[in-house]
């Protein structure tokens, strides 16, 4: 085999490899999704339960996100400035929650806030219910999407180093003025691909949630709860299909605009070096 | 400023990197801390910023005790070792981060920031980015940030040691220059020695931790206290049992009344030669003379040939 006929052959692979794995379930979600046209998609999506659903999922988010980032960014600063007793603890801690399956973490949840637990007990005689709310299903979204932005975070910035916050202090910068305007953005290609990583894992969680939400259409149904009970429950392919395609589009929509944002970043500061 | 530095220590667990150094560095003076790595030299300078805390001792600037007193309000200009520039800001924000800090107007931050630029030779990269600069020119960048806050005292870790010789050889001789030019009493840390001679009016060697010798260049090369300090500052030879310079040495026709022997090798590096000679009592020194000095011996391998220390005039 020559080189050419190597390279290709390679790239024939690669692209079967992909096609079969993502391009071609896909695509035909998009197909399905339109299969009765745009109108009845339409419809689909602009049910009162798919509303509610994809609006649960856009608040659940606009929570977990904000909150799994700052805790990620405080994280990485404090692992990446030197060892101490327990740092290597508080990383495995950060990794349990992907490591094992999002079912245990809702189990998990379920036992530590049900009546039976005793912390539980104590909160329900308090008036406070976790499980079967929105609390629960916050919880459980940032418990699974907990490390994405530590584990994105952290190798860009002990490869950055702390030369440039030395260089800052000896200016004459304080610590506030040090984190927003050379640490943050030193790191923020990081930062960027960690909150990318949590926004699609956030959006899609199904175990963990499903296991804490009780599953109430319209109340707590999150929008993969409520494409399984519409394809499992309801043999509502169409409508399925038409949540699918928007929750895909969501996560697709975010990372090309990260992709695309690195693209231009590189061409200023790198290609001209 | 002068800078004086009082029993100061730092040990990492039990080894001491700086180990008690006391000493004086003089108002205006262009010192070299020079030392091999693993000496402490950058440690040294990193507790004078205040980006190390010491152990011991004190860190005195112009009178005032600065040992508690934190990096930022030290009004220290630092160059790191690998220039540490901001990589998301232009080179014209980079100069004025300082100033920034220090809520200047605006007008006279880019007045500031025009001059700096054209100081350090950076004109018309006032908008590049650090990525886009060679080596040299971050160099220079980095000078001008540190030079902006109008420092009392410049420190330099390894000013010259990320670029390629010739830049280098250029850029030794531009910051002596501009030294002479802004008169800052700077300190910059290096472990090339020609590069110290060349650059500082005061040397301190620095060995585990410890000063060896501080003093002016030609003194300490000419007068060196310790058998370290004669290692290290320029090449030496065993003659008779003793380490001497091998420009102190001569060859001499073998009736002379020298030790005997034979030229074992020549090196001939441009305008220095480098004789070995192998001599009866066993030894083999090396000697070593200009071009023009060779020409006249005409010696070659296996020559009998005498060595013997110059006479000094």
């Amino acid at each position: 085999m020559n080189h050419t006929t190597r390279k290709w052959s390679l790239r024939l692979v690669v692209i079967l490899y992909l096609g079969l794995l993502v391009g071609l379930p896909v695509g035909y979600l998009f197909i399905k999704a339109f299969s009765s046209g745009f109108h009845a998609f339409w419809i689909e999506v602009t049910k009162p339960n798919a509303l509610a659903a994809l609006r649960l999922s856009g608040e659940v988010a606009l929570i977990a996100v904000p909150v799994n980032t700052v805790v990620g960014i405080g994280a990485a600063l404090l692992l990446a400035k030197r060892k101490f007793f327990g740092s290597r603890a508080l990383q495995l801690a950060f990794d349990i929650p992907v490591a094992v399956s999002p079912i245990i973490i809702g189990v998990s949840l379920v036992l530590a806030y049900s009546r039976i637990g005793w912390f539980g007990s104590w909160l329900a005689s308090n008036g406070i219910q976790i499980l079967f709310s929105p609390i629960g299903i916050v919880m459980a979204t940032m418990a699974i999407s907990l490390p994405y932005v530590l584990r994105s975070v952290l190798p860009v910035l002990i490869e950055v180093g702390k030369d440039q916050e030395d260089a800052a202090r000896t200016l004459g910068a304080g610590p506030f003025r040090t984190f927003w305007q050379v640490t943050l953005p030193a790191i923020r290609w990081g930062v960027l691909y960690g909150v990318t990583l949590t926004i699609a894992r956030t959006l899609g969680e199904f175990g963990a949630v499903l296991v804490v939400s009780g599953n109430i259409t319209g109340k707590t149904q999150t929008l993969p709860i409520y494409i399984f009970d519409a394809w499992d429950q309801n043999f509502d392919t169409v409508g399925a299909f038409a949540g699918a395609l928007v929750l895909a589009s969501i996560s697709i929509v975010a990372l090309i605009i990260l992709s695309t944002l690195r693209a231009r970043e590189r061409k200023l500061h790198v290609d001209l070096a | 400023m002068s800078i004086s530095l009082s029993h100061l220590t730092k040990r990492y667990g039990k080894d001491a990197v700086v180990d008690d150094v006391t000493v004086e560095i003089p108002e205006s003076s262009l010192t070299a801390v020079l030392g091999p790595s693993g000496s402490g030299k950058s440690t040294l300078l990193k507790l004078i910023a205040g980006l190390e805390r010491p152990d011991e001792g004190r860190v005195i600037i112009e009178g005032d005790d600065v040992t508690d007193v934190d990096p930022r309000h030290r009004d220290i200009g630092f160059c790191f070792q690998h220039y540490a520039p901001f990589r998301h800001m232009n080179v014209a924000r980079n100069i004025g981060f300082g100033l920034r800090v220090r809520k200047q107007p605006k007008d006279v931050i880019d007045a500031k920031v025009a001059e700096l630029i054209e100081l350090v030779r950076l004109d018309g990269k006032a908008k590049s980015y650090p990525a886009q600069l060679s080596g040299g020119e971050r160099q220079r960048m980095a000078l001008a940030r540190a030079l902006a806050i109008e420092p009392r005292v410049l420190l330099l870790d390894e000013p010259f040691g990320a670029l390629d010789a010739l830049v280098r050889t250029e850029l030794r001789q531009w910051v002596k220059e501009l030294h002479q030019q802004i008169k800052v009493t700077t300190i910059l840390v290096t472990h090339d020695q020609d590069e110290a001679m060349e650059v500082a009016d005061q040397l301190l060697i620095m060995h585990d931790g410890r000063i060896e010798q501080a003093g002016e260049p030609t003194e300490l090369y000419e007068r060196p206290a310790t058998e370290f300090v004669h290692g290290f500052l320029g090449p030496t030879t065993l003659f008779k049992g003793v380490s001497v310079r091998p420009h102190d040495l001569e060859l001499v026709a073998p009736s002379e009344g020298a030790i005997e022997g034979t030229v074992q090798s020549v090196m001939e590096l441009g305008f220095e030669v480098q004789v070995t000679v192998a001599l009866s009592d066993g030894s083999t020194p090396w000697v070593q003379m200009s071009r023009n000095e060779f020409r006249t011996l005409t010696v070659d391998v296996d020559s009998p040939i005498s060595v013997r220390e110059r006479a000094h005039h």
